[in-house]
């Protein structure tokens, strides 16, 4: 027949390469997908995402099937899963340490990332599609925390979807619409339930799938950040790669064993962490009469808060006078028409930081703080991808990042106080300089020269 | 002058009592024993449970043949813990409406299928030690409407329904707080005296030169020490059962537990092993 394609394999599986790409598809991404062999700890959390993930979807659907998506009945749904379902329990705490365990592994994943300068060029859109994940996984964590229907539940989102009110103009129409209700009610439950279990996975998945065809098409960045494919042997492949199957599968099946420890672990001896996990106040039953005194989000979301309790009136004379500054030095770096365009929209901003409420700007920080992650690699230019080879006060500032973003997880989760209001402004301080800065000091210092091949000890 | 000192101390008294309130309960919870792996105690503190709270308080997520799975046969269930006509597969509910309880006390009382987890503090005291500290510091008070008042949770709408099973004790509080005296700070030593009928007296002495911190004691005397020995015990009981029964798969769960971490720790020896294998030949 004119036409057919041309297939190496036989058979059965002949029979399927000629109409399917199978064979062509395990190849590119599996059995020669070339990655770097110098892959460390941190390279872990990619394959555990993916684990978590289909756990999660695998465990949410047995919760699905028993759980009532109804104001009335949710609290008790979720006990009768815990109680009179054969292994509900079992399903419920790995859905719930899950959720938990899925940042854990996401913030670690991002720091590898942001360590080895994996979101640069050409990896922008690998970084992207990640940053695209993070949000899309904010989204579907706040939306599953309503389902239990506890006191948490119902006031977290009560405060989550009161922030969107504090937009100008739209905002209270905007909530209203939000939570199909003048609170949040039955209507937001149901809605929620809907984005929770269809919409936003949906929307995970793709962007997964699309996270990881990017980064098959550019490989994976390593350790030393250097380019594998640009030293290549006959057969031209990558000298310092190897193929992903079956080395890096049986490398991420001890990943997802050691893994599985811990994360079983926490499911059969310590599913409430603490009360950071599964938060002890959420076992009251949602009262929307009564105002717990403090209401804190789960440990994932408390940086981001603390971000937005930080913003207070007198903390926008700090914001403005740094869109002030931002605005004259952008006069002297900039050159032709937007040497006057970004100082005016600069000091613009500026104003508005003091004529709009407060609120407002600390949703906007809040949701800027995530936002600020997509710009990233444009914001770094530095002339090495690798901490390894930057200089030593760089790893300085990694550090102050990293355990800045700790403290203000902290904060987040206790009540406010005068001294921690300062110290989460501080923190919010070092955030948000950290990247708006990274563009001056991230060219600065004594760079170390990058080796031609990567560093590799044999096991 | 009397009436002026009984006037001031109860401003004093109500104002501690305030801040009591605000901090949500400040007062240290007692570590209960830990008797959860204690059937005949879990067994006591079901009987005392259903016999008791169950009147007024729902357990609507537990059934009463979940009992089985500390130690009790249906039979047993079904002779010592129904009494109006329900059957061993009935959920704990109660007859008293959510109305019915709001119109008769205020509010109604919770349900406490989970109430021993909600208590539970943040990388703190589990609610058992809630439960356990609650239902062992009611003491009389004529001042409030119930006759009775509690130091873990002052105000409380309950009244000390195992009155009786405690018998009659005595409450010394001792406040040592800072007070405005013309215009000046100055510390003052607060001692109450509540007797086993609720009546109190109160008497204040300056503390001159004292550079200390604020603290409250409160010491119970029981009348009855033989009787009020037991109820902590039973109280303990109690406190263990409604533990178990904020979540009844803990026990089964922790036991699975161990040779689910078995099995894991012998699949990543041979997985890591593996894991090597292949990599050896990696240069």
């Amino acid at each position: 027949m004119a036409g057919e394609k041309q297939v190496e394999t036989t058979g059965a599986l002949g029979w399927i390469d000629h109409r399917f790409p199978l064979t062509s598809t395990i190849k590119a991404h599996l059995s020669e997908y070339y990655a770097p062999k110098n892959f460390n700890f941190w390279y872990f959390f990619g394959s555990l995402a993916m684990l978590v993930l289909v756990l999660q979807i695998v465990t949410g659907i047995f919760l699905v099937m028993h759980y009532k998506p109804d104001a009335a009945y949710a609290f008790d749904s979720v006990e009768y899963i815990m109680r009179e379902v054969p292994g509900g329990w079992f399903m419920r705490y790995m859905h719930s340490t899950g959720a938990s365990m899925f940042f854990v592994v996401v913030y670690l994943h991002m720091t590898r990332a942001l360590i080895y300068g994996s979101y640069r060029k050409p990896r922008e859109l690998v970084w992207i599609f990640g940053v695209g994940i993070f949000l899309t996984l904010m989204a579907e964590a706040f939306l599953g925390y309503l389902l239990p229907w506890g006191q948490m539940s119902f006031w977290g989102a009560q405060v989550i979807v009161n922030l969107f009110a504090a937009i100008p103009f739209i905002g209270p129409e905007l909530a209203i619409w939000i939570r199909g209700d003048y609170v949040v009610s039955d209507a937001t439950l149901n809605r929620f339930f809907a984005l929770h279990v269809i919409a936003i996975p949906l929307v995970l998945l793709g962007l997964v799938g699309a996270h990881i065809v990017a980064l098959h098409e550019v490989g994976s960045n390593n350790p030393d950040g250097i380019d594998i494919k640009a030293k290549k042997d006959i057969y031209g492949r990558p000298l310092d790669g190897i193929p992903f199957h079956p080395y890096y599968t049986v490398h991420d099946i001890m990943g997802a064993a050691g893994f599985f420890i811990v994360f079983m672990a926490i499911v059969f001896f310590a599913p409430e962490m603490g009360g950071y996990f599964l938060e002890f106040n959420n076992f009251i039953p949602a009262d929307p009469l009564k105002t717990p005194p403090h209401i804190a989000p789960v440990w994932y979301f408390t940086p981001f808060y603390s971000m937005l309790r930080a913003v207070t009136d007198q903390f926008t004379w700090v914001m403005a006078a740094a869109a002030g500054i931002a605005a004259v030095m952008m006069f002297f770096k900039t050159k032709g028409f937007w040497k006057i365009a970004v100082p005016v929209i600069l000091l613009l901003i500026a104003v508005t930081m003091r004529t709009v409420d407060a609120k407002f700007w600390g949703v906007v920080v809040m949701g800027g703080a995530v936002v600020l992650l997509f710009f990233l690699p444009w914001l770094d230019h530095s002339p090495v991808r690798s901490i390894r080879y930057r200089p030593s006060w760089h790893k300085t500032l990694y550090g102050i990042f990293f355990i800045n973003f700790v403290i203000l997880g902290y904060l987040g989760t206790q009540a406010p106080t005068d001294v921690f209001n300062l110290m989460s402004q501080i923190g919010t301080v070092i955030y948000l300089g950290f990247f708006f800065l990274m563009p001056i000091w991230s060219r600065m210092g004594e760079f170390k020269p990058v080796p031609d091949r990567v560093v590799y000890h044999a096991h | 002058m009397k009436m002026m000192t009984k006037f001031v101390s109860a401003v004093v008294l109500s104002m501690t009592c305030a801040v009591s309130m605000a901090a949500g309960g400040s007062y240290p919870w007692d570590k209960a024993p830990n008797r959860l792996n204690d059937n005949a105690a879990l067994q006591n503190g079901a009987k005392i449970f259903v016999n008791n709270c169950l009147n007024c308080h729902s357990a609507k997520s537990m059934r009463y043949s979940k009992l089985t799975e500390i130690g009790l046969t249906d039979e047993q269930i079904k002779k010592n813990l129904l009494f109006t006509g329900e059957r061993v597969g009935d959920m704990m509910t109660i007859a008293m409406t959510r109305a019915d309880g709001t119109m008769w006390f205020g509010a109604a009382a919770p349900d406490l299928s989970v109430m021993a987890r909600s208590r539970s503090r943040n990388a703190g005291p589990p609610g058992g030690d809630y439960i356990y500290t609650y239902l062992r510091t009611f003491y009389r008070d004529t001042t409030k409407p119930t006759g009775w008042n509690n130091l873990a949770f002052p105000n409380a709408g309950m009244p000390h329904v195992l009155w009786d099973m405690q018998g009659p004790r005595e409450l010394t509080s001792t406040v040592v707080q800072q007070v405005e005296k013309d215009g000046q700070p100055a510390w003052e030593k607060v001692t109450t005296v509540y007797d086993p009928e609720g009546y109190w007296t109160s008497n204040t002495e300056p503390l001159v030169g004292y550079n200390g911190t604020a603290s409250e004691t409160h010491r119970f005397k029981a009348l009855d020490p033989q009787l009020a020995r037991q109820y902590d015990s039973d109280m303990a009981d109690l406190a263990a059962f409604m533990t178990w029964m904020s979540d009844p798969s803990q026990l089964k769960r922790k036991q699975i537990g161990v040779w689910v971490l078995l099995f894991l720790g012998i699949f990543f020896v041979v997985a890591w092993r593996l894991n090597a294998s292949y990599w050896k030949h990696v240069k």
